[in-house]
């Protein structure tokens, strides 16, 4: 069975680099895509929002907050603004976050001003959101030592 | 003649230049290395989101037809120069390098075509020289430290993209100093405005890409990362260059304290040696003289 090589890369690192995965679960543009090995090729913008990574029986869920994807029957290639895994989400800044674009949101007219907040509370909700779902259920596969 | 305390102070003095270049040399080590690491580590993104803006340049339509802002070529009058330097000297030429590169830009390739130009400045170095000649200095960062993030670094291509889009500027360039090796760092002067799209694309290999939403959309939020890119690997390099440069010039100095000291030493040794001698021979001529009297 066709598997896929996956890869996260982002400004300054190369979060995660696997292969023999069997599928990927992504926030699209468009709504989240499920890529299966032999995919047609794509290209696509990212929102904020949860990548789930599936080999075998194991999961990696990792969190990006936009940036683009490209899907080749073979591969998926993703460069993330941000990303981190799921686990290590600080939910407590996560939450400071939000508070702070919440303010910011009621607090400004300027349109730029708002769409900038408007983005960063978007960020922090899908990290308390995808934070507290891994956190209760631990589900989560551990590859770090 | 120096006194023989005289060079004894010198040599004090010069040993204890020495100690802090040697200092200046290992610290400057340690922080080239973790700025080398930082250029590779990013380099994966840059080169992929090359290769991706290729693919989706050369599927979107109209991508040569004006129709986004940062690639709409328009006749030069005014540009603008992304200027990278150190924040401090001790770096050997590093800074008057990339400073006379930049110079000779403006001078030579810009004045002499009556095209005008304002400054972005990173680094005290270039800022501070730039006021001293009163170039147009339309923004300025400093201290922005030795491990900036991405996030750190994008205002400056913001600055640069507005200029840009509002037509206060038609091409920006910056300039900065690219790190080949420990003992080479290269001066550099490259166009980042309009974009010209990479042609290096794998044509066929995949047939055609589907694209989410539509190319034009994907295009339009590849084009900005990109410019941001491009300034974050050039002040990354900056930074591995200036460490590279620095930790060589302390390194000089330190040999050339030591040569200085060996000499210093020499000259130490004739001293005692002359005044030994002068000693024993006023000795042995005052006892001469008494033999003579009592013989």
């Amino acid at each position: 069975m066709p598997t896929l090589t996956f890869e996260l890369v982002t400004a300054d690192r190369v979060v995660l680099q696997e292969e023999g995965v069997d599928m990927v679960v992504a926030p699209g543009a468009d709504g989240v895509l499920g890529i299966l090995p032999r995919h047609v090729p794509l290209i696509t913008t990212l929102q904020p929002g949860e990548l789930r990574v599936k080999r075998g029986g194991d999961e990696t869920s990792l969190i990006v907050t936009g940036g683009f994807m490209e899907v080749t029957p073979e591969k998926v290639l993703v460069l993330a603004d941000a990303a981190e895994r799921s686990d290590e989400v600080d939910l407590a800044r996560a939450e400071e976050a939000r508070r702070r674009a919440e303010e910011r949101l009621a607090g400004s007219r300027e349109t730029v001003d708002a769409a900038r907040a408007d983005a960063a509370l978007r960020r922090a909700m899908v990290r308390i959101r995808v934070g507290q779902r891994r956190r209760s259920s631990g589900r989560v596969r551990d590859d770090r030592g | 003649m120096p006194s023989e305390r005289d060079i004894r102070t010198r040599i004090r003095s010069v040993r204890n230049v020495s100690q802090i270049t040697r200092a200046m040399e290992m610290v400057a080590a340690s922080k080239m290395r973790r700025a080398q690491q930082r250029v590779g580590a990013s380099r994966p993104y840059s080169e992929r989101l090359r290769a991706m803006l290729a693919d989706v340049a050369a599927m979107a339509s109209g991508a040569d037809a004006q129709e986004y802002p940062l690639l709409r070529q328009r006749p030069v009058r005014r540009v603008e120069v992304i200027l990278v330097t150190g924040e401090r000297g001790l770096a050997g030429s590093l800074n008057s390098n990339i400073i006379r590169r930049a110079t000779r830009f403006l001078v030579d390739e810009m004045e002499s075509q009556h095209v005008e130009a304002q400054l972005i400045t990173v680094g005290r170095k270039g800022r501070d020289f730039m006021r001293r000649y009163q170039r147009e200095i339309v923004a300025e960062f400093i201290a922005i430290g030795d491990r900036p993030t991405l996030a750190d670094v994008t205002p400056i291509a913001r600055i640069a993209m507005d200029d840009y889009i509002s037509e206060r500027v038609d091409a920006v360039y910056i300039a900065y100093t690219r790190y080949v090796n420990t003992l080479t760092q290269r001066p550099e002067l490259v166009k980042i405005l309009p974009i010209e799209p990479p042609e290096e694309r794998q044509k066929g290999k995949y047939g055609e890409y589907l694209f989410e939403p539509s190319p034009e959309a994907v295009l339009e939020q590849i084009l900005p990362r990109f410019v941001e890119i491009s300034v974050y690997q050039a002040i990354l390099e900056s930074i591995a260059s200036y460490y590279s440069a620095q930790m060589v010039a302390m390194r000089n100095a330190t040999d050339n304290a030591k040569t200085v000291v060996s000499e210093l030493r020499l000259a130490l040794n004739k001293a005692r040696q002359t005044r030994i001698t002068n000693e024993v021979a006023e000795i042995s001529a005052g006892a001469n003289a008494l033999g003579e009297v009592a013989g």
